[in-house]
């Protein structure tokens, strides 16, 4: 196909020849197919002019209008007593009681960043916020869940120092706190790199605002920066296609992202709210003015008249498509009543922030553009949402997967406990991430009670009791191993890592990011991943409220790994005085697990992947049951304030769970174990925790009540790491654990 | 009770922080925006963190001009407190009110982690009820957070007790010779409270809200 569609301004004003047998025709250019074009042709009852072809390119993208995924998104549990706004609006809501309630939503960036890291990852962050400003929601926090490939190749340690710059650079400048996220790194990502955003917000109940045009007679202002040719088509151009080498040339469609602006627009769209002056808001961001006026006008049921020559711009000359379809950041639309304009403008001049008013909100359905005196689009508003195509995807489980579940390790002896367990905490993808996170400011707001370097993050509500916990997480490999069974562990790990600071998991995001659904295994590892997803949130009793799918995720033909990435929030209410932390584990304490006395098996394990380089096998089915225990189980031994430090069981398995609390608490520990595969297998339904010997009686009892099985194995103490199996003991030093923990990402680095 | 400022430039961040230890501890911390010229109903202004204007061209090169300056630099020459917090101490370098300038740390990497600072000077405003030789944790948050003082004449209120970004003296803070101005790198507001890891910083705040209590009405 061709790409180099965007700088030339001649590019979008040739006619919609309807040639189907002409590459060059302009549909096809926009990355719409011959029978999307007919069905626009049906629609309108005529040839659409080139600006009514360039908003259903960006609308019926991949990207916007979920074309491939929507029949299996239909799958995902979606109702709960709190869940406020569910999945369709910029992002899902839900309530934490007494008036308040929290917005959130993940979002991914993946080909931006690849053709530009800093600019990729930045506008990811810019894009995410506006996603939960719009709802009425000042943004309090972000994770960032990237994965690159391996470090030893220099241009995957560009895109991710790239990407880490982009996401510090803005993230930090727009004032919104990075308090945690995942990384990790696999082959599979070198022509891909995954650069996933999640964003929550907090706002009152009354603040809340949709993306609604509301009646006729409203009037559209169109806030933020001047509209510019940058990121032109990236919907339908870079989210929506697959990679080659010819890629580079997509560099005009990465937007430019500028943090100031995008800061002075959340602040006065914040006080817009607050002074009840707008009707309804939506963010531009993908397929911009398109989305922007289209999308709130099916919403509302209304038409909308918007005139392109109202529009600030950065640069003469611009052409009613590339109005339409331009990217440019840090753009909001709000729907006024015409008795406010003046007090939304000035507003908007307070902040220094720049506005023009656009349009009408108009009796009917119809969507017309005029630019220039003439109207050059006049369409059913809702057939840009609507009426795009919706696709019954081929699915086929894949050739391989008999072989890849067959292809078991054989383990032949026991490996060397200490070497290994050195060689796991030096993997980056186990390693600590400070060298990331140490980047990102993750205080700001005085809200992080426990911040990065945990397996959840904790933020108070200040003047409340109450606090939100969120959770990331993914496993691509486990997922290619088996998506289902993938997908619900982590969604189990994520309620597991919220429940360790002692909230109650809520709702998840998922951001599922696959390689290309035209492909019908592809298309199996997302049904099977959804299914998975499903499952899991069903037997925790917890909704999907929004998410994002990014599809064509492969560079040269060859597909990612199946990754979806989910995003649990949970509520503590009240939160722990102190909360529990990695580094509160003591001497003298005793170290628990939690959970089942057998392990799911090491198929998929980090273990087996970083010590013999093998990915095979089937990975053990999650066990729902002790899952949802397991839950219970942490969240009461923190409100019982029975420990102090509590820790999950996944990569790189119990061995370094273990490791990970002692360098943290800068305290060996002992341990006792009778299979050594138990030390390296990864279980998202065990946990260890520690605590004081005089809690032993309270700690049985309450798992037993909650039906679930605790082991004490080992207690902390003295300055190293003991591995006992009988008289059998392998001691490493916790100082040399320290420092491959610590050192594995800036070596790789510097 | 004292008044406080809290000036917000466009892009100030940490207002509302600020805001909130000030107000833990008591006083009246009260927002003004930037083009505001008239701060007479206040004891003592914080400039607080944040990229204010975007910090384009450099940290805080555009706030100094920003209409509320003029009375900050009023304050300032009539003794009241002054206090500029990260991205404030690099507006307070910028207009003039504080020798020096803060370039980017020496890694060139934006550094966010606990830092310990020891007091070395207590003869400042953020100070004056803080034991000489006290080490107190508090937050480093800042790109631009290496001071850099051609003059020498840089008065250094803390010293990071390690070398973090290659501030010169190991600078943490300064002062101007009469005290009343202080620019501090690390965040006092971020450490006020034992449920955000660390209330090391109240010490430091508790100091400017006596200080601003002193002037007289």
């Amino acid at each position: 196909m061709r790409t180099e569609l965007a700088p030339e301004e001649d590019a979008l004003t040739e006619g919609g020849a309807a040639d189907t047998g002409d590459d060059d025709a302009l549909h096809r250019r926009l990355g719409l197919t011959d029978d999307e074009y007919t069905r626009i042709v049906e629609i309108l009852g005529r040839t659409p002019e080139p600006a009514e072809l360039a908003m259903y390119s960006v609308m019926w993208s991949e990207h916007c209008s979920y074309k491939s995924s929507r029949i299996h998104l239909r799958r995902f549990p979606t109702e709960a007593p709190w869940v406020v706004v569910g999945p369709g609006e910029n992002a899902g809501v839900i309530d934490l009681g007494d008036g308040w309630l929290a917005a959130f939503r993940i979002e991914s960036h993946n080909h931006p960043s690849y053709v530009e890291p800093y600019q990729g990852a930045a506008t990811g962050v810019g894009g995410i916020l506006r996603d939960v400003f719009t709802m009425g929601a000042r943004p309090i926090a972000l994770w960032d869940q990237i994965r690159f490939g391996p470090l030893d190749n220099p241009r995957n340690r560009y895109l991710f120092s790239g990407v880490v710059s982009g996401i510090s650079g803005y993230g930090n400048a727009v004032g919104v706190p990075t308090v945690g996220g995942e990384l990790a790194f696999d082959e599979c990502y070198s022509g891909n790199p995954l650069v996933n955003v999640m964003c929550l917000g907090i706002l009152r109940r009354e603040q809340l605002v949709l993306g609604t045009a509301g009646e006729p007679g409203n009037i559209a202002v169109l806030l933020g920066a001047a509209t510019g040719r940058d990121g032109i088509g990236g919907a339908s151009i870079l989210a929506s296609a697959s990679f080659d080498e010819e890629s580079a040339t997509m560099r005009p469609s990465v937007q430019v992202g500028d943090p100031f602006e995008e800061k002075k627009l959340i602040e006065a769209c914040l006080e817009l709210y607050e002074r009840d002056l707008v009707v309804g808001v939506q963010d531009l961001g993908a397929a911009g003015l398109s989305c922007a006026s289209a999308e709130p006008a099916a919403r509302a049921g209304a038409g909308m008249d918007l005139d392109l020559d109202a529009v600030h711009v950065r640069e003469p000359g611009m052409t009613a498509p590339e109005l339409l379809m331009s990217e440019s950041q840090e753009r909001m639309m709000a729907f006024v009543d015409p008795s406010k304009v003046d007090e939304v403008l000035a507003v908007a001049e307070k902040w220094e922030v720049a506005a023009s008013v656009v349009g009408e909100v108009t009796e009917g359905t119809r969507l017309r553009v005029e630019h220039r005196g003439e109207v050059v689009a006049d369409i059913p508003a809702a057939s840009l949402t609507d009426d795009a195509p919706r696709y019954e995807r081929p699915i086929g489980e894949p050739a391989w997967m008999e072989d890849l579940w067959s292809n078991r390790f054989k383990h032949m002896s026991a490996p060397e406990v200490g070497p290994t367990l050195l060689r796991l905490l030096d993997d980056p993808s186990i390693a600590s991430a400070a060298w990331v996170y140490e980047q990102y400011d993750h205080m700001l707001f005085l809200n992080t009670i426990v911040g990065p370097g945990h397996d959840g993050n904790l933020l108070r509500i200040k003047g409340t009791d109450k606090a939100i916990a969120v959770s990331t997480d993914g496993n691509g490999r486990l997922c290619y191993l088996d998506p289902r069974r993938g997908a619900a562990r982590i969604v189990y790990e994520a309620a597991l890592n919220v429940a360790m600071t002692g909230a109650r998991p809520k709702a998840i995001v998922d951001n599922l990011n696959f390689g290309n659904p035209e492909k019908p295994e592809v298309m199996w590892q997302f049904r099977e991943t959804v299914e998975g997803i499903s499952e899991a949130c069903e037997a925790l009793g917890i909704p999907v409220v929004g998410g994002n799918v990014s599809f064509y995720n492969e560079t040269d033909g060859i597909d990612i790994y199946p990754t979806p990435v989910v995003g649990l929030v949970g509520v503590a209410d009240p939160y722990p005085s102190r909360p529990p932390r990695l580094d509160r584990a003591e001497a003298g304490m005793d170290l628990w697990l939690a959970g089942p006395a057998e392990a799911t098996g090491l198929a998929g394990s980090s273990f087996e992947k970083v010590v013999y380089g093998h990915v095979g096998g089937r990975p053990g089915a999650p066990d729902a049951t002790a899952a949802t225990a397991a839950v219970d189980l942490a969240v009461g031994l923190v409100a019982a304030e029975l420990s102090p430090c509590l820790h999950d069981i996944s990569d790189g398995g119990l061995a370094v769970a273990v490791a990970e609390i002692a360098i943290a608490s800068g305290v060996g520990a002992r341990v006792d174990y009778s299979d050594w595969r138990h030390l390296f297998s990864e279980d998202p339904h065990r946990f260890l925790f520690a605590s004081d010997p005089g809690h032993r009686e309270r700690i049985e009892e309450l798992a037993a009540a909650v039906g679930a099985s605790v082991t004490r194995i080992g207690e902390f103490g003295g300055e190293s790491l003991m591995f006992d199996r009988g008289a059998k003991r392998d001691i490493v030093d916790l100082a040399e654990a320290g420092t491959a923990y610590r050192e594995a990402l800036p070596r790789r680095l510097s | 009770m004292s008044r406080i400022a809290v000036v917000v430039f466009p892009g100030s961040n940490c207002e509302l922080d600020a805001q909130w230890a000030l107000r833990g501890l008591g006083a009246e911390a009260e927002l003004v925006w930037h083009r505001e010229t008239d701060l007479s109903g206040f004891d003592g202004v914080v400039l607080p963190g944040g990229f204010a204007h975007g910090d384009y061209l450099r940290a805080g090169a555009i706030a100094r001009f920003s209409p509320v300056m003029s009375a900050v630099t009023e304050m300032a020459e009539t003794g009241r407190p002054v206090v500029g917090i990260c991205n404030g101490f690099q507006i307070l370098c910028e207009a003039g009110l504080l020798p020096g300038a803060l370039i980017a740390n020496r890694d060139l990497r934006f550094i966010c982690r606990p830092v310990e600072v020891e007091v070395i000077d207590t003869d400042t405003v953020l100070t004056a009820t803080v034991e000489p030789g006290t080490v107190v944790t508090l937050p480093l948050s800042s790109y631009e957070g290496q001071l850099t003082d051609p003059t020498g004449t840089a008065r250094v209120v803390a010293r990071y007790v390690e070398d973090v970004n290659g501030s010169q003296d190991r600078a943490a803070a300064i002062a101007n010779e009469a005290g009343n101005v202080v620019g501090i790198m690390p965040h006092p507001e971020r450490s006020s409270e034992e449920i955000l890891g660390s209330a090391d910083g109240r010490v430091l705040l508790e100091s400017l809200v006596a200080a601003t209590e002193k002037i007289p009405a």
